[in-house]
Formats: C-alpha cells, structure tokens, sequence
C-alpha cells in the first residue's frame, strides 16, 4: 500500500521523509516537481503521478504537499482520504498544519506516523485512540515530563482498540457534563449575471463537542429529519435506528468529532441570503472602467449578514481600481489582480456599496470577460435549509448532562457571474 | 533455505545469543565514564552548528551515557536526522543497545531507527533479535504486537525462520490485535522471502477465518498482496465478511468490497440479462417476506439472482453513508460492476456528496463519473448543476466538469448546457475556454438538432479576441464542417477572411485544408488563399506548409487553370525546404498531379485519392474507453495498467456450484425459513455493533444472514409492524393506518382541520401502546416526535424496496396466515382509492398529516417574527372553506394509461414559504405496472418547482396522492412541466386560480382599516355584484367567496360588512376584499392591493362566484 510519505513546502524542499517498507530515495519526487513546473497554479499540480517504478499521490494542504509514494495497484481515493487523514491529524495535535509546527514536533509526528501506518495499511487512525498512544504535546505537559522523565507514550494498548466502540475511550471522567452541538451549513450556489440562481446546495455538517463522563448513549431527534436524505455518519451513528426511525442514536466519542454531514442537493430549493447588484463596464477605446457593487440581504429570516467578504478576479487588462467603499475596507493587488472588499455586517437600511473607477492598459482592447465574485458572509442562529434539533437524550447515565445547540449558515463556494 | 525449519530455529536463537552477551559486556565496559554525559550536554547547547559528523560523534556520547533522559533526548535528534533524510547509520551499534530499555517512549524512538537501518547493517541488527523474542512472550498484548511488527519490519534474511514462526504463534493469539498484527507480518515477509508462500497462505486460511472485525481487514490485505488467485479459500468465509462488513474498520472496508467484487464477478451469472428487472422484483419478496418454498417453484425462470449476491450488494449499501470517500467510491464500483442495471442508481447521490470533499478527492470522483457518465447518462443527469463549473477550481476539475457534461448531454437539456457552456467560453483561463470550444463541438456532433446553433456560435467565435479561442474554434468548425459540409460555404468564406489575422499554426492549417477540401465550393476564394500562401510559404510553421502543399495539389486538379503557376511555385519551394517530410510530401505530390513519363498509372487516380469523400472524424470522449478498468482503481485513474492489478473477470456464463459457501453448521432451513418478525427483529435492532464475538461464534451463518436480511434493505417500519404483530393485530393497525392516510389525503375535503387534528390526535394515543410492545422503540423514544417520524420515514421510502409493497405484490404467499390477511387488504385497497398504499410507499401522503406539526413549526422558522399571525390565519379559514376543485392534470387516455388530479390543500407549503402548494392525484388505469413515475423538464426552465419524489412503481388500479410545491410568483401563469414515467413523457400544466395564489392572514378589524386605507386610490378595484337571491345568508356568501379565495375572515362587528384577508404566496402583499351587502342583492365588492392585475382578475372571480350564490 503505501510505502513513503514525503512533506514538501511550497519552495519546493523536502523536509520530512518516512518510509513504511524498504527505503525509496528522495530522487523520485523529481517527478513530482516536474509536474509541479508544468502547472501554473499550486492547485493543479495532478493529485495522481505515474514515474516509472512509483506512482505518487499527493494532497495539498496548507501549502504543503503530502506526497505519499505508492508501488501497485492500491484505490486512490484510498491513498487521498488518509493523507488527508493524516493531516487533520496534525492539526488536531498541533492546533495548526504548518512546516514549523511539524519541524518543531518532528518526534511526535514521526511517533504518529509510525502508528498510524503499519506496512503500509492504516492501523489507527481514530483520534480518540491516537492520542491515547502519543498524547499530544502541551506546555505543561512537557515541562512534567522534563521534570519527572516520564514520556508522552502510552504503554497500554487503547482501550478504543479492542472495544465494540472504538472511538470512544474508557473511563472517561468530567465534572461539568456538557454536550454541544453546532449545525453548520454551508450554501454553494452560482448566480448568474441577472440575479437568478443557476445552482444552489447546501452542505450541512453537525460537529459536537461531548465531554461527558462513562458511557452515555445519545440520541438526537430532529424536527424535519425529511430534509437529510443525503447523509454521511461518523461510525459511531446506528444505522439501522436512523433508517428505521430517522433518530440519531450513538455513544459519541470523546471530544471533538463530525456527527454527521449532509447535502441538500441541488434539485431541492435553497433560500439565497444575499443579493448583489452590480455594474461593471469598460468602455471601448477608454482606459477607464466603471465599477459598482452593492449588496443586499434577501430571505435571511431577520437574521444579521455579517463577515461578509468579496473577492474578485480582476480582467488582466485592469490596471489599478480607485474604489469608494461606503463601509469596510478595500484592497486590490495590481500583481495578481485580486480584489478583495472587507464589508463586515449588512445593515439592510444602509446597503453595503463598493463604487469607483478603473484604470485600463492604455491602448488594449477592453476586456471581454467580466469578473466573476466570491462571497463570503456569516449568518448566527440560523440553519438555511430549516433544519432543527428537536431534543437530545441521554441514556445509560445517572448525571444531568447541560445540552446547547448552535446553529449556523455560511458561504460555501458562493460565486455571482457578472 | 532448504534446511530443517527446527534446525535453522535453534541456530539463530544460538547466534543471537551470543551476541546478546556481547552486547551486554559493551554496555558493562562503558559504564564507568559517568562524567562524559556533561561534556555531551556542553557540546549539545554550546555548539549546535557543529560539522555533521561532530554532531553524530557527541549523539553517540549522548546514546552510552546511562542517563535515560539524554539518551532520549540524543534519539530524538537522531529521528530528527532520519526525518531529514539525513544518514545516521554509523550510530547503529550505539542506538540498538537501548532497544531493551524500560522507557516506552526510548523504545519506540529507537524501534523507528531500527527499522531504518536495519537492513543496511544487517549483523549489528540481530543483536535486537532477542530482545523482541522475549518481548513476543510478554503478558501485555500492546507490547506482543509491537514487537511483533517491529520484528516483521527488520528486512533481513537470515531471520525469516524466526519471523515464520513467530507470525504462527502470533495468528493464533488471544488478541485480536496481535492477530492483525501478524496479518500485516505476512506481507511483510512474503515481500522479503516470496519462497515462503506455502506456509504464509495457511496462515493467511487460519487468519480468514477469524471473527473478530479488527483482523478481517487486515487480512485481506494479505491475501490479496499473497495470494490473489486462491479463490477457494474465500468461498467459506465470503457470507461471514460480507456480514461482518458493517462493522470492519473503514480502511478494511475498502479493501474488503474490492476483493468481494473481484470474486462475485467470477461466482455469480450476470444480473444483467434483459429480463432481469422483472425477477429483481421477485427476488426481493423472496427475501423479504421469507418465503423459501418459492425457489424451488422458480427455478425455470431465466434469471435469478444468487442469494449470496443479492446479500453482499445488500450489506455493502448502508456503506454509502460512510464518512471515508474511499469507501463510498468502492461501494459505487462494487453496484457499477455487480448490481443490476437498474439498481446502480442508488449510488449516484453518494457521489455526488463527494464532489463537496477535498480537491484531490473530487478529482478521482470526477474522473469515475466522467466514465460512469458515457454508459449511464441517466444516473447522473438530475444532479447536472452540481457539475457546473467555478471560476476557483483548479484546471484539472474544471475540463473533467465539462467532459461530464458533454456527456450528459441530450435533447432535452443541451440548451442548458450550451448557455452554460457559453459563460464559460468566456472565461479567463484560456486553456478552459479552449476546452470548452471542443466540448460544444462535441455536443454539437452527437445532438443534431443543436448542430447549426453551435456552428454559428463557434463562428461568432472567431471574432473573439483571444486568440487561442478563435483557433480552437476554426479546428473544431472544421470538424463540424467536416460531418456536413453541405450550405455552409458562407462560414468557409467567413474563416477565408479571418485567415489573415490569425496566426496558431493548428487553426491556420485547418483553414487552409477546408478550402482545399471544399474548393468546389469557394472556387474564387480558395485560388486567393493559395496566392498569399505562396508569399509567406517560407516563413510558416511545417504543419501549415503541409497543408498549404496539399491545398495546391487539391487546387491544380479542379482548377489547373488559375493555379498551375502557383502550385509550381509552391513545390519548388517545397522541395528545398529544410524539413524532410515536407520534402517527401513534395515530392510524392509532384508525381501524382503533375503527369509526366514515369508517374504512370496513379496519375489517374490522383484525383479519386486526393478528393476522395473523408469520413468525418468522431469526437468522442476522452474517458470512452477508460470502462476497461475497475472502477476507483489507480488504474482506472491513470489509464494505463497499474502494477499489481487485478483483471475484473468477466462474468461466467454458468454459475459455480454455490454451495461451496456453505458453512459446515447452518442448517439451510433455519437459514431462509419464515422467522417469526418479533424475533428477527429484536435481534436485528440490537445488532449494531456486531462484534460481540460469542453470537457469531454460535452459528456465524444463520445469525448473521438473519440480520443480513433485515439490515440493510431499508425496511418500511409500518411493514415491521404487520409482520411482527399477529394477523389480527395487523390488519386492525393497517386498517388504521389506511384510514389515517385516508384522512390525511383527502384532508383538505374534511371541513374542519380542526377536527381532523384532534383524529390524528386519537390515532396517535391508539398507536402508541402498540409501540411500546416493540421492544426497540420502546427504550428510548419521545412518543410524539417518534411517532411523526415514523409515518414520515415509512412513507418517504420511496424506493421500490419497500418491503409491504413485494409484500402485498407476491402472488404466492407463503404463509397461509399471510394469505389470510392479504386479500383482504387488497380488496380494501381497490375500494377506497388503495389507501393502503398511500400509507405504505408514497413519497409524499405524509405531507399531508404532517402539516401543523411540522410545519407551523418550519414556518417559525422561516417567518421569524410572524408566527402566531400565521398559525391563527391557518385556523380562521380553513374551517369555512367548502369542497375543494379538483383539476385534471392528465387524462388517462392521453396519459397511456396514467391520469392525473391536481387540487389546491390551501396549506402553506412545507418546501419553500413562496410556493403554492398542489397535491396531485396519481392514478394508474392501464392494466400494466407503471414504473419511475416523476416529474421531467419544466417550462419555463427557471420555475421553480418542487417535485415529489419518484414514484418507482404504480400498480394498476392503484393511486397515489403527492404533493408539490410550485412557486407562480404570483402570476396565472400555468406552470407547465413534464411528468414521466419510465417510458413516455406527458407535458402537462397546472394553471391556478388566482384565488389559490394567496394565503389567509389574520388581522383585526382596526388593522384591516388600516391598511385598506394606505391602499387606496390605484390600488383599489371595486364592483357592484348583483346576486341571485335577495337575502343569501352571510354564511353563505361568506362561502363563496372563501371557495374563490384562500383568505382569511375578519371579524367584523358590522352586520352587513364582510371582510376577508390574505397575502400572496410569493411576494407576501396584502390582499384585502370586502363586501358590502347593504343593499341586497346588490353587493359592494372591493379589493385593495397593489397587486392590481391580480386584483382585477380576483374580482372577476368574485363576481363570477358571487352572481351564483
């Protein structure tokens, strides 16, 4: 399966290198580099390389590639999915994914690996279990250590391992019970140049956060449980209790962790929380352009539009802007063209508007593709597709767990043609 | 190797022995020199940019201090070093004396180095030998298993005996997590010593069959590293993984689906004969309603699937649920390779979720669609939006995005796509404008209809501005040209002209060999093109060279006249050009049109070669022959055959003897014999985690393929319910729920909501200690909500799996009970539209008992402040409104069978607060099966619709109530769609009153004078109404006008007032009408909204309404 793993940052240096089997030399990510030339931008290098002995598979996250070399026939997706595995990971020990923070704790990340693979096959990669193998470094934790020489290496196997519930650890103790759930949803949608929607989706996910004490089992019942049709669970969901009863039954690992995430597709209707009016013009044989952009909110159920972000790819053609925000702040970067407008909230009285000019290359013909915008915007306390918790439950223990529910809605890839 | 396995054994323990010794006396000897460990400290913080092998030489004083601390620390910077890529192999005999040490965290670091190294210092590596020898042997299994892998990772040879047997002991351990640590150990050392195969196999037998979850991944793996082709040692355990499967660890899972696929494609016939769809159906009531004497009885029917298969395609679907990608993508080849043609669909949605995953993810999802795509356009095609391009992809996405879409592609959406196609043209990545260029050439070629419209938007094309766009364009014009080449002089013209301004050699080229081939056509033009290609001959690219040379040959043969000169010219120059196969082509040119001595007799022919008619090319897609792959493999990914893999085989034409799946305990008859629901059931709900070891254990078989059979097929609980019940109970609760569904179906023709809330109500506390005798709902439920999600969960299984459907459908029962029951049922279900039905498997009946739970409640959500305002305005009306119309949607005549009634419910709609909400009336009058009915293309195609889900079958005589949503933005306008079913397509329209385009909204009277007061002028329309009778009661009248309209009343504290308001559905104005019945039977009627078309034809309706009271 997977043989090495190789990490490389994005001046192209190879700065972390394991080998699951017998040693592969570096020189085969000459290949890698090679495709990366070929491409123009960081995200199209292709995610699968043939050399001639190896194939490479790679991710690319945080601006780092992880390149994981492969010698037979193994699914790709197989290969993708742990990387990316790997990866979340990392941050989850590290808080972030980043070449320093992997220098810095080359020990456990090399500890971590070693677990996580063997031959080449994953072994563990459950959080829950992981970290009772290597707890994660802390500050605390390694001055105890300095202090006391004890390790940071668990001598037991994990519980998790063996139990009928793996991704729960056992003896699991708290003093406050709590169990929080945020539904966050995520709206991708096209919106053509007239304001009516080509395609909208929503993405939903439940993350939870449960620190409860024992074995509790949950279950999580919904209002309108008919608009997830389109589901993905963590293992530790009962499928057959949500097929029969579309109830959410399951003893929830300990921490942080994905209940479920699911999709609203397409063919269903999506309220679309913002509009934008826009009006870009260049005119013939003039080098300037004329530039206006005003956004509104629409169907937000009352709810505040806020953290709003625009950003555009500007026609090469385009010199310079000299843009009129009549709210946050602007900036565009002649080099690469990128115009991005901080806007903030939306106060539906006083519309959010970006007005102005721009310089053309004098003497070029005028652009003939207009800019496309991606949104980004927030809005608290609501679940754009309607979805609502009805109640959770808690059986198998004695304690009065405290419950709270968030609920969110988000820009996905939200992008307005012009 | 062909010594005495015991022999070699005690040899090496021999050997490692003694060096263990050894070893020990280097540790006694450097033992003393404690104060060493202070000059490595100085030397590791005073000089960290010391030279390489200073910095190794003051680590390995660090390694033999005898402080745990600084050797930790030293083995932490050696696997920095490591990390880096950096050699530190010379530190071998230095770091491999603390493989005993007691720090579990020393341990592992120098575990990590041992691995390494090992193989390069393969002596000094068998000094650890021992060390995991006895470490095999500790009481902590944890411990067992590392040493166990690191022993199976040191690649060195001479201890293959001792990781033989080793890899033995460890796969009959107690732990099953030192077993799947000897799985891995197989492949370690089959890699380092394949002469080991014999024996690694019967391990890996031994290993197959274990129970335990954790080891079933593992193992596999083995097997299909080891000994792919050992088919044979499947067959036993093929029932037990495909049952353990739920509950295997999600990387074992992927490895598993994949084996199982490759070895039912060589145990199983082909499910995809033609007649396989009508079996499929039996098939499933075979299973479903256990009915085990039916096989025999069937057996001379063509096509029947194999229990086992239909088991593992059964177990492999909940997997699509999973959160890995990689799984889901096996369980989608796994259907697109072994499930019926029909069946693959369900996979199609799962896919598409992936699509929202990591670039890298949506990449090879992309690329496995692409190919599904060619075969399969239907799978896809609902969700083509979801493939629509965003200007942030990457490149690679954003062309398989488009290759999907050509696919796609047909009749009925290519307008679509092409405008879609059209934005994407003029994008700002030219590579993809590119590609897009040929995607609509491609579209263009296949859908003929659409041909000419592409070819003059690729013609508009040419006057882009970019020049790559414009090329691409002219290549493929001129493939378009090619496949009819017929009236389209006028764009061989048009590109004539452009030729000067374009420079891409490709593009130039194609220009120049259109006029050559259709000179015939532009026989002015063609000699002018060749004019000024003789002028700038030399300085073209070869490709362009070449054509120019072919143009002229083209031309001396038709039009020798104008041209003799020219091509003259033109060969001269050819002849001394420096490229050689310009020469050659020159040369062969020459012989052929220019008649001479020795030419002979192909000058002849040299017209009928040259002007020979071309077939056109055919554009077709890249992925067209990718389906010669697996599906999800890297193979597959690249295109090109990866090593190590696995040839799908074909399907055998005769099945092999299945029994060889049998395990020695089951007893056929338990295993398929009619249980009773209550049993099965209980066993089923419970058994989620399956890995509790001692019930597989006890009959791994008949357990496990009893759940099997309930799990994953997704089970209608109301189906449950009949079953596990005894007959009587059944009937009596599918009688109730018949009625239920009755009342909720025809709810709006109940006068009162009211009422028939406080039904349900009644319904609910019948049902529920019913309930609570099932003994896994009764654990744990909240009663209301469960009970709601019950109904809705039966009903919106829309699939054709619904187990009481194949139920109530099986000709034979099997059981004479059953058989008791069932007729019954049937009768009543002719007889009151087939209620049974409805309750059963419509998608959307539910809708209608739900509403004030629900969606008072989706309302709050989606209205935020109004709530009480809304719920109140449902309650005022909907107790005074009198029968409800009903429209034909379809006529059964012209249906072919299938007719459709649409009526107004008047409540708000679940879907989308602006849509109007339309219940139709489904009724199946042929006498055949009606399959996949659902709603098709709409008109305007910007509608907003929501559908009901598809309905799978319709029985004859049977009828379905769904519901709709339609968004009308207010306007009459008819919203016309198509509704399908399997085989035709009926456009239909509703066209609604005007009077069903608003929704009560309750106000009192004050605010009603209110707002009639800001909506005067403009905004008021009024009549006078003469009526029928002089003294029609206020009831009455009050009637009418609620028949007309779905308003609300006002109370009035006038007598002769009546008033009545509402909001339009879509863009929530308010609607307000009042009478004035002062003088009968004259009536004052007036409307004020701003909505005034809307008023104007309201009132006409009115008036209409009224002057018949």
């Amino acid at each position: 399966m997977i043989h090495s793993l190789f990490l490389i940052n994005a001046s192209g240096d190879i700065f972390l290198e394991k080998h699951w089997k017998s040693v592969v030399s570096r020189s085969v990510c000459d290949y890698f580099f090679e495709a990366q030339e070929r491409a123009s931008e960081p995200e199209n290098v292709p995610p699968v390389i043939p050399t001639p002995h190896h194939y490479l598979i790679s991710v690319l996250r945080h601006r780092i590639y992880f390149v994981a070399v492969i010698q037979s026939e193994v699914p790709p997706l197989f290969v993708i999915e742990f990387l990316h595995r790997v990866v979340d990971t990392f941050q989850d020990y590290f808080g972030v994914c980043t070449e320093a923070a992997i220098k810095d704790n080359v020990v456990v990340v090399y500890e971590l690996l070693e677990e996580m693979l063997d031959n080449g096959f994953p072994l563990a990669t459950e959080s829950n279990i992981l970290k009772e193998l290597i707890k994660p470094p802390t500050i605390l934790r390694t001055m105890v250590n300095t202090i006391t020489g004890s390790t940071n290496v668990g001598e037991q196997l994990p519980t998790g391992q063996l139990s009928v519930v793996p991704w729960r650890r056992t003896g699991v103790k708290y003093t406050n019970n709590e169990a929080y759930f945020d539904v966050v949803e995520e709206i991708d949608a096209i919106i053509d140049k007239s304001g009516s929607t080509i395609t909208a989706e929503i993405q939903g996910v439940i993350d939870a956060c449960v620190k409860l004490t024992g074995m509790p089992d949950l279950t999580l019942s919904f209002m309108n449980p008919r608009l997830l049709d389109d589901v993905s669970f963590h293992p530790c969901v009962r499928f057959k209790r949500w097929e029969a009863e579309r109830i959410l039954s399951f003893i929830p690992p300990d921490g942080n962790f994905r209940l479920l995430s699911y999709h609203v597709s397409s063919q269903n209707l999506v309220a679309i929380p913002v509009y934008v009016k826009h009006n870009i013009t260049f005119r013939e044989g003039s080098s300037q352009g004329r530039f206006d952009l005003t956004l509104g909110p629409k169907q937000t159920m009352g709810k505040v539009v806020e953290s709003v972000l625009v950003s555009s790819q500007l026609p090469r053609g385009v010199l310079n802007v000299n843009l009129n925000p009549s709210q946050g702040t602007y900036t565009f970067d002649p080099v690469t063209k990128l115009l991005s407008w901080d806007v903030g909230k939306i106060n539906p009285q006083k519309l959010p508007s970006l007005k102005g000019t721009m310089s053309l290359q004098a003497g070029a013909s005028k652009p003939d593709e207009n800019p496309t915008f991606n949104i980004q915007f927030k809005i608290q306390q609501m679940a754009i597709s309607g979805l609502k918790v009805n109640r959770l439950d808690m059986y198998g223990e004695k304690y009065k767990p405290f419950k709270g529910i968030k609920y969110m809605t988000k820009a996905g890839k939200f992008q307005v043609r012009t | 190797m062909d010594r005495g396995f015991p022999s070699l054994r005690s040899e090496a323990a021999g050997a490692v022995r003694t060096m263990l010794a050894s070893a020990e006396s280097l540790q006694l000897t450097l033992k003393p020199e404690l104060s060493q460990e202070e000059q490595a400290l100085t030397h590791a913080n005073g000089k960290p940019k010391e030279t390489h092998k200073a910095g190794n030489e003051d680590l390995k004083e660090m390694l033999e201090s005898n402080k745990e601390s600084l050797k930790l620390e030293a083995m932490k910077r050696i696997v920095g070093l490591i990390s880096k890529g950096k050699n530190s192999s010379e530190l071998f005999p230095a770091v491999v004396k603390n493989v005993a040490s007691k720090n579990i965290e020393l341990k592992k670091l120098v575990y990590v180095y041992l691995v390494r190294y090992a193989e390069e210092q393969q002596d000094l590596a068998l000094l650890s030998i021992s060390t995991f020898q006895r470490a095999l042997k500790d009481p902590n299994q944890f411990i067992r298993a590392s040493a166990l892998r690191v022993l199976s990772s040191i690649r060195v040879p001479i201890i293959v005996p001792i990781m033989m047997l080793a890899i033995k002991e460890a796969a009959t351990d107690m732990s099953p997590y030192v077993r799947k640590t000897s799985a891995h150990a197989i492949q370690k050392l089959y890699s380092l010593d394949p002469d080991q195969k014999e024996q690694l196999i019967e391990v890996i037998e031994k290993l197959l069959k274990d129970k335990s979850t954790l080891v079933a991944g593992s193992v596999v793996v083995a097997f299909e590293d080891v000994c792919p082709d050992r088919i044979d040692l499947i067959h036993k355990n093929y029932r037990k993984l495909c049952n353990l499967l739920v509950d295997v660890e999600e990387w074992g899972q992927v490895v598993i689906i994949s084996m199982l696929t490759r070895y039912a494609r060589t145990q199983f016939t082909s499910p995809w004969k033609e007649d396989a769809v009508f079996d499929e159906n039996n098939e499933k009531t075979f299973y479903d309603s256990d009915s085990e004497e039916k096989k025999g009885q069937n057996e001379a029917k063509p096509y029947m699937m194999d229990p086992d298969h239909r088991l593992l395609l059964r177990n492999t679907k909940p997997l699509l649920q999973s959160r890995n990608t990689a799984v889901v993508m096996s369980v989608a080849q796994l259907y697109w390779h072994l499930a019926p043609k029909h069946e693959v669909s369900v996979v199609t949605k799962s896919l598409v979720r992936l699509l929202r995953s990591h670039r890298e993810v949506q990449y090879i999802v992309l690329q496995n669609i692409a190919t599904m795509s060619i075969q399969r356009k239907g799978m896809f095609e609902p969700f083509m939006k979801s493939f629509y391009v965003r200007s942030t992809d990457p490149t690679h996405i954003k062309t398989l995005k488009l290759e999907i879409l050509t696919n796609l592609a047909n009749e009925a959406n290519i307008s679509t796509i092409l405008r879609e196609f059209q934005t994407y043209v003029k994008s700002q990545d030219k590579a993809f404008a590119a590609a897009t260029i040929q995607a609509i050439g491609r579209c263009a070629t296949n859908i003929s209809e659409v041909t000419d419209t592409c070819l003059n938007g690729l013609v508009l094309l040419l006057s882009n501005r970019d020049e790559s766009v414009v090329a691409e364009s002219v290549v493929v014009i001129k493939k378009l040209l090619q496949t009819q080449p017929t009236q389209h002089s006028e764009i061989i013209k048009h590109m004539a002209k452009l030729f000067d301004n374009i420079t891409v050699p490709m593009a130039r080229a194609s220009i120049l060999w259109l006029m050559g081939e259709y000179c015939d056509r532009v026989p002015k033009i063609a000699p002018d093109v060749l004019r000024k290609m003789a002028k700038s001959f030399t300085a073209e690219e070869d490709i362009v060279k070449l054509q120019t040379v072919n143009l002229a040959a083209k031309l001396y043969l038709t039009n020798s006249k104008q041209t003799k000169l020219l091509t003259q010219y033109i060969l001269n120059l050819g002849r001394y050009d420096q490229n050689y196969d310009i020469r050659d082509r020159t040369r062969f040119i020459r012989q052929l049109i220019v008649p001479s001595e020795k030419s002979g007799a192909l000058n002849k022919y040299a017209r009928r070669i040259l002007l020979a008619p071309k077939p056109a090319p055919v554009l077709e897609s890249a992925f067209k022959d990718r389906d010669r792959f697996q599906l999800g493999t890297l193979s597959h990914s690249l295109n090109v055959k990866a090593s190590g893999y696995h040839e799908l085989s074909d399907w055998p034409a005769v099945a092999p003897d299945p029994s060889v799946r049998n395990v020695e305990v089951i007893e056929p008859v338990k295993e398929w014999a009619p249980s009773l629901g209550k049993a099965k059931q209980s066993k089923s709900d419970d058994k989620f985690y399956s890995d509790d070891e001692e019930k597989e254990e006890e009959g791994s078989d008949s357990s496990s393929s009893e759940d099997g059979s309930s799990s994953s097929d997704s089970s209608s609980s109301s189906s449950k319910d009949s079953d596990s019940g005894s007959e009587e109970e059944s009937s009596e609760e599918s009688e109730e729920t018949s009625s239920g569904s009755g009342g909720s179906s025809s709810g709006s023709e109940k006068s009162s909501s009211e009422s028939e809330s406080e039904q349900r109500q009644k319904k609910k506390t019948k049902k529920m200690p019913q309930r609570k005798r099932k003994p896994a709902a009764s654990d744990s439920d909240s009663d209301e909500n469960g009970n709601v999600d019950q109904a809705s969960s039966s009903a919106s299984e829309s699939s054709p799996e619904s187990e009481s459907e194949s139920d109530s459908d099986s000709p034979a029962p099997p059981k004479k009970k059953e058989a008791n029951a069932q007729p019954k049922m049937a009768v009543k279900s002719k007889k009151e539209v087939s209620l049974l039905d409805l309750d059963d498997f419509t998608p959307a009946t539910t809708n209608a008992p739900q509403p004030s739970l629900v969606s008072s409640s989706l309302l709050s959500d989606l209205e935020g402040l109004s709530l009480s305002n809304v719920s109140s305005a449902v309650q005022v009306t909907s107790p005074s409104f009198g029968p409800v119309k009903t429209y034909e949607l379809l006529h059964h005549m012209t249906g072919k069978g299938l007719s459709a009634k649409y009526h107004f419910p008047r409540q708000p709609c679940l879907y989308q607060p602006t849509m109007v909400s339309v219940q139709v009336i489904l009724t199946n009058s042929s006498d055949h099966v009606l399959e996949e009915i659902h709603i098709g293309e709409r008109s305007p195609a910007s509608l907003n619709l929501h559908c009901f889900n598809t309905i799978e079958r319709l029985e004859p005589g049977a009828s379905v109530t769904v519901s709709m949503g339609v968004d009308f933005s207010d306007s009459t306008q008819a919203a016309n769609f198509q509704l399908c079913t399997k085989e035709d397509q009926f456009s239909v329209s509703i066209q609604p009153a005007v009077g069903e385009l608003l929704m009560p909204f309750s106000m009192s009277e004050a605010d009603f004078s209110k707002e009639q007061r800001n909506l005067q002028g403009m905004n008021e329309t009024s009549a006078t109404v003469a009526m029928a009778t002089a003294n029609t009661p206020r009831q009455a009248v009050s009637k009418q006008v609620l028949s007309v309209a779905n308003v609300g009343v006002v109370s009035s504290s006038q007598d002769s007032m009546l008033r009545f308001s509402g909001r339009t559905v879509s863009s929530k104005a308010l609607v307000l009408v009042s009478l004035d019945l002062k003088e009968p039977p004259a009536v004052l009627l007036t409307i004020n909204t701003d909505k005034t078309v809307m008023a104007s034809m309201l009132l006409r309706d009115l008036k209409r309404a009224l002057a018949q009271a």
